[in-house]
């Protein structure tokens, strides 16, 4: 889904994959639910300045409990609720058909490994995954803390000395997907850079096959 | 007496000698206060340019204004700078400047001790400055994650400079915090009860509990980071058991409270300044304390929304989650009752009003910005990217930067005495509102649109360019806009015509005095019937000067102010306050040497200024007190009160008991630490844990407990007046003290594997010295009560050294007596 100005090829709106998605969708409804509570705060602000004639007395009960705590526990459950349905959702449970690869993050570049038809493959810099197939990326890091983060595919994953956390992507068609180092790891940061290649079937194949070369 | 005679003889013993001597010895809360403010605007000026620069660097693509070297210090520095050296300090300096006055009070509760924070801060401040003009500045981000700030992967002093330049910049905030605490709940004016306490003062009392809580994980995160990378110590390498996410924990322990501590002070300037601009009471007020509270205990669960994506268990995230939403709840309750009280009266646009309207907007868009980031699959995409940057700028520029300027104008004439040029303020107000809102507003979408923080450069074709561009633009208006601030203020202060007497028509004590504020504050003090004194007896500025209060009397070259009961606000003793002194000043300046050899690596001479310090502290509680018994004294209206060294509970036992708090959370984190690492982190259980060395451990468990008697026996006999039975068994109790301390000793060399050998040595040597140390505390507070019984300071009527002497040896007694256990219990278990 494109919205007007919203493209890029790090674009979190952009979106090319469920996860990306949905979270996608729960920024457009944030984002309308922040415009109409901020609509209505500065409504309030506004009337008090108008010209009455009698101070409006008093109304504690409206101000503090209604509006102050009744309102935003109502509006925090909604939100809370949906947002913890979606997070469910994205458990890296495990499913038929998923990909498992492995993600390192170095100063300053990523490698991948995963299983290949004859042997293991290594890839540095670019990651090949499936087109449709839930993808398990087992996150770690050679040095500092790294994150590995392709916006258009889904949320961020650090990648922690000492520990693998694992992150489900899944691309929902071909084509190359960015990605980018999110967490500071020092001097080239900015250009601690991957890319993620989603093959259809055929290509995917071939790929197992020959390792990408 | 007639009132300017009066007003020269209290002056003469509160005011500060005029020039360089002055400067060096005033220990009164408005100079220190107005330092504060000062130096923490400099340091936003600082910030500021970095800022600008950074800017500069982001505004075009590919732009080869500086390189990533420089740039990670810019934005490193613009951080920290912000944080700690404008932020803190400045809320600090109003608190410094306006509690007293507002709390019918004289002074602060510790003066000598806002003087030493003071120095502290501006040597600590220097030395980050200085390491910025020297490029060698910090250069891992504000919160300084390892293993990224650990030696080999920082191999030169930037991360020792950000350590031990902000733990040092730290202590002036634990002295400011103790301080804050015990002035409020004990130096307030008379017939203060907590419930008439102006809402500032409620504020501030909570942001600096809060502080005293906060800033001991920070300051042993620094301590555990800084022996890391001195000598070796694998707290945070995962390879010899040690986790980086120890880091992260600590960090963000403090980090998250941080933010709310910055926020409720200038919340606390908004619901001083709204109700004025209204004409009316806050609606509320016993909500919003409770919201306060609510809000101080939540904040401490809220750190782990920093880390939702380190990997932590999905059920955590969602009590995070919750928590984090939940937080919102508080706070949502002190914006409408705000907006309640601006229907409940008139308000006028005047300019401080003009700030406030700016805070709503910018603060509201940065609270629901807050609540999506809460929203873990969110967090997912917007952490660690402009998106945050633009809601931590709309949270701290409108939730802090916005009132207090609104702040600035409101009290500026209580600073100056003057009233303000007309028209310039609103200029300044527009050009901040406008620039900052172009600047950040935008960063929200930048930040969708996958651009990361800390990034010091960026290509084209990521469809980012002219939204950094117009946040360029429009931090450079701010920018103009703030400089114009800063010129309308200077001619205010030069140029503008004198003001009257509380402009503003405001009902809180501060305005019941003179413009600009004499040393003294109130030639007497004032006796408080209701939460707006001035409202109810516009006369009261005028009884005050005339000496129709407490304490009118100038006698004895005695600086006094009046004691409550904290809760009642009834009379409860007097204090005499110490005088100007070179004390402060040359305990900062021997502390900062020992930063210094810290920073350079001259561990051995580190102890020097360590030995120094000590002998100092010792002076240092040695100038107060007094030969001889005064018995109860006329304070005025016909009324007698003791004076606080023949009273209980003064200001010194309260101080030493949020001393030891602090102390004790220290603990607490370092214990937390501990089972951290052995739950979480990687290669544990640890290749050797203690060998032997239980009956050791016994000895001293039973030194510590004898130690905890003695002193309790020594006290009785002093309260007996056999004065030489006293003395005698302190001296015992500070033997007992330092066979504790040699006990733990020896169980490290004995028993423990050296430190660098893994995180569990590691940890457990911090155990032992956190004992240690406590113990020769202790042993000196023991000593220090003999000599004092030496030298006559102890009498039937004068014994508070005994209750400060049994808080410090029963605190140490207690922690030797959970340290061991935290030793030895797992091997035993084992
Ligand atoms: C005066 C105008 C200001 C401008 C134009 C500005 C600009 C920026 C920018 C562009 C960044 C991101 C740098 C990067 O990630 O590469 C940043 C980071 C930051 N700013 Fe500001 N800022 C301003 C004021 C403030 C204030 C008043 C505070 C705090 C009270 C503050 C606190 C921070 C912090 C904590 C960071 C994070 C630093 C880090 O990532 O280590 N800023 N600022
Ligand atoms: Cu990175
Ligand atoms: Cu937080």
């Amino acid at each position: 889904m494109i919205v007007g100005g919203c493209g890029g090829p790090l674009s979190t709106l952009d979106t090319a994959g469920p996860a990306s998605s949905d979270v996608a969708t729960l920024w457009w409804v944030m984002l309308s639910g922040a415009a109409m509570l901020t609509l209505l705060v500065l409504t309030l602000l506004l009337l008090a300045f108008s010209p009455r004639n009698r101070p409006f007395k008093n109304g504690g009960r409206l101000w503090i409990c209604w509006l102050g705590v009744a309102m935003p526990s109502a509006v925090l459950t909604a939100l809370l609720g949906y947002a913890l349905i979606l997070g469910e959702g994205s458990i890296a449970e495990p499913v038929p058909g998923r990909v498992t690869v492995e993600a390192t993050g170095h100063q300053w570049y990523w490698t991948f490994r995963q299983p290949g038809s004859n042997s293991v493959i290594a890839t540095r810099g670019v990651l090949h995954i499936p087109v449709g197939q839930p993808v398990d990326v087992r996150v770690g890091s050679a040095d500092v803390i790294h994150s590995f983060w392709v916006p258009r595919l889904g949320g961020k994953m650090d990648a922690i000395p000492g520990q693998i956390n694992i992150l489900r992507i899944q691309a929902d068609r071909s084509g190359v997907f960015e990605g980018q180092c999110a967490e500071f790891c020092g001097l080239n940061h900015a250009t601690n850079r991957f890319r993620v290649v989603a093959h259809d079937e055929r290509d995917w194949a071939r790929f197992q096959q020959e390792g990408g070369r | 007496m007639n009132a300017l005679r009066h007003h020269r003889a209290l002056t003469e013993i509160w005011g500060t000698p005029r020039g360089w001597r002055g400067t060096m010895i005033s220990v009164n809360h408005s100079d220190i206060g107005k330092r504060f403010i000062l130096a923490a605007f400099a340091f936003f000026a600082i910030g500021g340019v970095l800022a600008m620069l950074i800017r500069a660097q982001l505004a075009t693509p590919d732009s080869a204004f500086v390189g990533p070297a420089i740039y990670n210090q810019l934005f490193t520095m613009h951080g920290s700078i912000m944080m700690f050296l404008f932020a803190i300090p400045m809320f600090e300096g109003l608190a410094l400047y306006l509690l007293p006055k507002m709390l019918g009070s004289r002074d602060m509760a510790f003066p000598r001790l806002s003087a030493y924070g003071w120095w502290c801060y501006l040597f600590g401040g220097t030395i980050l400055i200085a390491a910025l003009v020297l490029g060698v500045a910090p250069d891992g981000g504000w919160f300084m994650y390892t293993p990224l700030s650990s030696k080999i992967y920082t191999p030169g002093i930037n991360a020792d400079v950000w350590l031990l330049g902000i733990t040092f910049v730290e202590i002036s905030a634990m002295a400011a915090a103790i301080e804050i605490c015990v002035s409020i709940l004990k130096l307030r004016a008379p017939g203060m009860r907590l419930d008439r306490m102006p809402p500032f003062a409620w504020y501030l009392l909570i942001t600096a509990m809060m502080m005293i809580v906060a800033f001991p994980p920070l300051i042993l995160g620094s301590i555990l980071l800084e022996l890391e990378r001195a000598f070796d110590w694998p707290f945070f390498d995962p390879a010899h058991g040690g986790s980086p996410l120890l880091w992260q924990h600590l960090f963000w322990l403090f980090g998250h409270p941080e933010v709310y501590i910055i926020f409720l002070p200038a919340a606390g300037v908004v619901s001083t300044v709204l109700p004025v601009m209204a004409r009316t009471q806050i609606l509320g007020y016993g909500a919003i304390v409770a919201a306060l509270i609510a809000l101080a205990f939540l904040s401490f669960g809220l750190w782990v929304h920093h880390m939702f994506t380190t990997g932590i268990p999905h059920m955590a995230l969602g009590f995070f989650s919750a928590a984090s939403a939940l937080v919102a709840v508080p706070t949502a309750l002190q914006i409408f009752a705000w907006i309640g009280t601006l229907w409940n009266g008139r308000p006028e646009l005047k300019l401080p009003m003009l700030y406030l309207l700016g805070f709503f907007l910018v603060f509201v868009l940065g609270g629901l910005t807050g609540v999506m980031l809460a929203m873990v699959p969110f967090d997912g995409q917007a952490h660690d990217s402009y998106f945050v940057v633009a809601h931590l700028h709309y949270v701290l520029v409108g939730g802090f930067i916005f009132p207090m300027m609104a702040g600035a104008y409101y009290w500026l004439p209580h600073f100056s005495g003057r009233s303000r040029v007309p028209r310039l303020g609103e200029a300044a107000f527009w050009m901040i509102l406008v620039g900052f809102n172009l600047t950040f507003f935008l960063m929200h979408l930048t930040g969708l649109l996958g651009m990361p923080r800390r990034i010091y450069t960026y290509t084209d074709d990521m469809g980012w360019t002219w939204l950094n561009l117009l946040s360029s633009v429009g931090s450079f208006v701010m920018a103009f806009g703030f400089a114009l601030f800063a010129l309308d203020v200077g001619l205010q202060i030069a140029l503008s015509r004198r003001s009257r007497r509380n402009p503003w028509g405001a009902g809180t004590l501060e305005w019941a005095m003179p413009i600009p504020a004499p040393a003294y504050n109130f030639a007497s003090q004032p006796e408080v019937a209701d939460r707006d004194p001035l409202s109810g007896d516009p006369l009261l500025a005028l009884k005050l000067a005339r000496g129709e209060g407490y304490l009118a009397q100038a006698r004895h070259g005695w600086r006094e102010t009046m004691a409550v009961d904290s809760s009642s606000g009834a009379i409860d003793h007097v204090v005499i306050l110490p005088g100007n002194s070179r004390l402060p000043i040359v305990t900062a300046a021997v502390t900062g040497c020992f930063f210094l050899s810290v920073l350079m690596g001259y561990y051995w001479m580190a102890l020097l200024p360590v030995m120094a310090v000590i002998g100092l502290g010792w002076r240092w509680a040695w100038a107060l007190g007094s030969r001889a018994d005064v018995g109860p004294m006329a304070i005025g209206k016909g009324q007698t009160a003791l004076v606080h060294r023949e009273a209980a509970g003064g200001p010194a036992w309260w101080g030493s008991i949020f001393l030891l708090v602090a102390d004790s959370v220290l603990l607490a984190s370092l214990l937390f630490g501990y089972a951290f690492l052995w739950v979480v982190a990687p290669n544990w259980p640890p290749p050797q844990t203690i060998d032997g060395g239980l009956g050791v451990a016994i000895m001293t468990a039973l030194s510590g407990s004898a130690a905890v008697f003695l002193a309790r026996r020594s006290e009785a006999s002093g309260r007996q007046g056999s004065l030489g039975m006293a003395g005698q068994t302190a001296i015992g109790a500070a033997c007992a003290h330092g066979a504790s301390a040699i006990g733990l000793l020896v169980i490290g060399i004995t028993a423990l594997p050296p430190p660098s050998n893994h995180a569990y040595a590691a940890v457990a040597w911090v155990l032992l010295a956190y004992g240690i140390l406590h113990a020769l505390v202790a042993l000196l507070c023991a000593a220090f009560v003999r000599a004092r019984i030496g030298g006559g300071y102890i009498s039937a009527r004068r014994f508070r050294e005994f209750e400060i002497t049994r808080l410090f040896g029963d605190y140490s007694g207690m922690v030797i007596l959970i340290i061991l256990l935290c030793l030895f219990m797992p091997s035993i278990a084992l």
